[in-house]
């Protein structure tokens, strides 16, 4: 490998730039493997519970504005895709067409938020809020609110990775306006990319585990 | 290693797809698909329909399909994890009512 | 030192002194010792509460400590040296300082994410630090639910606040080591060919990158349900208090292989310098470390045998259990084997390694005896679970520790330390941990709990040679203090390789420099190529 120690992007301990690009696409996905785990203990636990109290979990699902949570679900996968095109342009070193889409992906992310946001001020207005204010008029109420714990925490925790997500955009969006992505130099975008697409994949589980599987029994 | 550059036709069939999947899976969740007390059936078709969603994004959006061996190595294990974790807990939670004994689901 | 230090060629020590310059370094050698001196810290700490502990446990009805205060110590004892020294001991330190160089690269693969980690360190540590001295904590290090999150009246939120905040320093080290092993070696250094300790490093980070994120997420709850009280975990509300132990037991068990493994490794290195031989079985040793850390993720079960946990899971995590001890056993066996016929010398670091085997051996078949279904429910939270994981931690992990740290002290620092007081105090180590654990197992064994302050009269006995042994066990460990810090100053010039050890480490001098290589090696051999050093040398 020549050692090209020109190229402005390439870090003093990385023999050559390809290297460095693939240290930290593995670096991603590592990431994004603890958060798999990191979710995964909420999944384990939620599946232990909705096993144990399935009436219970369904009455709290049921609860659920099933509207609210389709559209949000829709207005994710509609951002995934535009992230996707962001890669996609700036990979080709489109930089009209990147900040086209990064400015998509923020927007469509702020409007999943803003749903959220919606949907939790109702919850709480219904007094399902976990906590000494919690009111449902149920035998298992004790047990609709541990299903409300869980719905709170999981997309509790999904959302602050949104927020997350809705940081890198802009970020992305102050570079890449700046003209510092390059088809060389292109992979601050590419690994944004999959922290988002994740972040989506999160919610693909999320949405018929809390919205939908419990509906019935 | 030139990055694979994926035509913006597949983004789109892949847009189409999820978005099909996603009418699916809430139309399915309006029938009583059976299963008994824990409507497996219910559980399983959504289940199915996420994980087809989320292999359509890893592959196509996260473009694990063009990576290394090494990608999907770590994706896999990522996934063998977590079905380790979830799956020896429910071998504790499901078998747990097989003896009698006093706990908390028995009560 | 610094005198000292001028006169040598410009190392990693030497260039840029200052202290702004240490706290913002990205060399992986100086944030291996910053790694060194946190982690000193919290040893210190955990161990003057396991004095105290044994000191109080002199006399059967308490001599010191008695009720809230005696828990509040042991919790002190399990915490800061688990979370905050074993954990990190190894990787942290050692790792950090010699992946790359065993590898021949300049750095880990991200130096500035390698920084962060020992400041989320320091702010994990600062927290359970300050959580101990403004009225501690009382649930042991494992935080069973619902005592942690309902019933405690002690600092258990701020001290899981500080775990898991170092949790995060335990993933990115992980992240770090694993993505540096994959994409950082040097020219011709195939994996057939790496060092075994590189090897144990890799198994330990997929255990940090896959378990760690487990505990986090577990003790967050824990901290939501104390401060919510939303019955996550209460029975009173429908919580289940054994998925807790699930969830912690899934990081905590595999989190025994972050601790033993990289001493493995250390050993590896050790018994094969010592005695001029290639490994016994190479890719076994290699495959054995994977295996130990796949297999420790299917056991974690058996800490639960008598939890109200189904007695069919019991059933499969007792069998599971079993399976981890092949791969330990190939090890053990391989190392023997190694040995056999070799021109073995017994440097400090080959007792410690020599004694590292023997004392694992011992912790590992105890640990059958635990893993046995029907055994453990006689000895479950008796002195023999206490005695069974000290074999494994203290005279495994730390007794690797030491090891290491004796075996490339001479690199760290580029000085000899004095080697008659070395064997002196590795002897008394090995001497010392026997005669404070071994009674512990038959005190066990005839019915004395764990975590209780007081103990019938005719355990006394054994008890008091528990204490007379930590006592020797403490000067074990106060020497090497002391004559490693004496060597910084009055220590003989190691050169290079002052062990003819093979591996890439040694090719660089002592202390190495900023970039660890003039030029970036280009490997040909396999890692312990002694036979082959022998004959150029002859």
């Amino acid at each position: 490998m020549p050692e090209t120690h020109s190229e402005p992007h390439l870090q003093h301990h990385f023999v050559a730039l390809e290297q460095q690009q693939e240290a930290s696409t593995l670096g991603m996905w590592a990431f994004l493997i603890t958060e798999i785990m990191f979710f995964g203990g909420l999944f384990t636990l939620f599946t232990a519970y909705v096993s144990a109290y399935s009436e219970a979990f369904a009455e709290g699902s049921r609860h659920l504005d099933l509207v609210l949570g389709a559209v949000n679900t829709v207005v994710l996968i509609g951002s995934s895709f535009t992230m996707a095109m962001a890669v996609r342009s700036a990979q080709l070193g489109k930089r009209k067409a990147l900040l086209g889409f990064l400015a998509l992906t923020t927007l469509l992310g702020c409007a999943f938020l803003g749903i959220k946001g919606i949907e939790y001020a109702h919850k709480f207005k219904q007094r399902l809020l976990p906590g000494p204010a919690f009111r449902v008029d149920s035998p298992a109420s004790q047990h609709v609110q541990l299903f409300f714990s869980f719905y709170f925490a999981m997309t509790g925790l999904h959302a602050l990775h949104m927020v997350v997500g809705v940081g890198l955009m802009t970020w992305l969006l102050f570079h890449g306006w700046r003209g510092r992505f390059t088809p060389t130099y292109f992979w601050p975008v590419e690994l944004s990319g999959l922290y988002w697409h994740f972040v989506d994949i999160v919610w693909i589980f999320l949405f018929p585990v809390l919205y939908l599987v419990a509906r019935h029994s | 290693m030139t990055p694979h550059i994926v035509s913006t036709k597949i983004y789109v069939l892949v847009l189409a797809a999820l978005l099909a999947l996603t009418a699916l899976t809430v139309a399915a969740s309006f029938y009583d698909l059976g299963g008994g007390r824990l409507h497996y059936a219910n559980a399983v078709t959504a289940l199915t329909i996420a994980v087809s969603k989320a292999t359509l994004v890893v592959l196509y959006f996260m473009h694990v399909r063009y990576s290394s061996h090494l990608t999907w190595v770590f994706v896999g294990a990522g996934v063998f994890w977590l079905l380790v974790l979830i799956g020896l807990t429910l071998s504790d939670v499901l078998t747990r009512g097989w003896l009698p004994s006093p706990g908390p689901w028995s009560s | 030192m610094s005198t000292l230090a001028t006169a040598r060629p410009a190392n990693y020590l030497s260039v840029d002194p200052g202290v702004m310059s240490w706290l913002l370094t990205k060399d992986h050698k100086r944030i291996g010792i910053l790694y060194l001196v946190s982690i000193s810290v919290f040893f210190l700490v955990g161990a003057v509460s396991a004095a105290v502990i044994r000191l109080s446990l002199f006399t059967p009805e308490g001599a010191l400590l008695h009720g809230q205060a005696y828990n509040k110590m042991f919790s002190l004892h399990g915490i800061s040296m688990i979370f905050f020294f074993l954990i990190p001991s190894i990787p942290a330190v050692l790792g950090n300082f010699l992946l790359p160089l065993m590898i021949g690269a300049r750095d880990v693969a991200f130096p500035r994410l390698n920084l962060l980690s020992w400041y989320i360190f320091v702010l994990g540590g600062a927290s359970t630090l300050i959580a101990a001295t403004t009225g501690g904590v009382d649930t042991g290090w494992t935080f069973y639910t619902p005592f942690s999150s309902i019933y405690s009246n002690t600092n258990v939120t701020l001290t899981a606040v500080g775990v898991f905040i170092t949790g995060f320093s335990s993933i990115l080290t992980g992240l770090n080591f694993l993505v540096t092993i994959h994409k950082m070696r040097a020219p011709g250094l195939s994996w057939s060919r790496l060092p075994l300790f590189v090897w144990a490093h890799y198994a330990t980070s997929l255990i940090m990158i896959l378990g760690t994120p487990v505990v986090a997420i577990t003790l967050l709850m824990v901290g939501l349900e104390r401060g919510l009280g939303i019955g996550l975990f209460d029975p009173a509300l429908g919580g289940d208090p054994i998925l807790f132990q699930h969830l912690f037991w899934f990081y905590s068990h595999p989190a025994v292989y972050i601790m033993i493994l990289p001493s493995m490794g250390v050993v590896s290195e050790v018994i094969a310098c010592f005695s001029r031989k290639r490994i016994f079985g190479y890719e076994f040793v290699a495959g054995s470390s994977l295996a130990i850390a796949v297999i420790g993720f299917f056991v974690w079960g058996h800490h639960m045998f008598v939890s109200g946990q189904s007695v069919y899971a019991g059933l499969v995590f007792s069998l599971l259990s079993f399976l981890v001890a092949i791969p330990s056993g190939v090890k053990v066996f391989n190392w023997t084997a190694t040995l056999y016929k070799g021109s073995v010398a017994y440097h400090a670091p080959m007792l410690y390694a020599l004694g590292f085997i023997g004392l694992f051996t011992i912790g590992g078949l105890t640990g059958l005896f635990l893993a046995t279904l029907g055994t453990d429910v006689h000895l479950t939270d008796t002195y023999f679970v206490v005695a069974h994981f000290h074999y494994i931690m203290v005279g495994g992990a730390i007794t690797g520790f030491m090891g290491g740290l004796h075996f490339w002290w001479p690199k760290i620092t580029g000085w000899l330390y004095p080697e008659g007081w070395s064997r002196a105090a590795a002897l008394l180590l090995f001497v010392g941990f026997n005669l404070t654990f071994f009674p512990q197992f038959i005190l066990g064994y005839n019915g004395m709990l764990r975590r209780t302050y007081t103990y019938p009269p005719e355990f006394q006995v054994l008890n008091v040679m528990s204490t007379a042994g930590a006592s020797i066990l403490a000067v074990g460990y106060l020497i090497p203090v002391i004559y490693l810090l004496w060597s910084l100053r009055y220590g003989q010039a190691a050169g290079p390789n002052p062990w003819g050890a093979t591996g890439l480490e040694w090719t660089a001098p002592s202390p190495p420099p900023p970039g660890n290589f003039e030029k970036i090696p280009v490997v040909t051999e396999e890692a312990y190529a002694y036979s082959t050093m022998e004959t150029r040398r002859a």
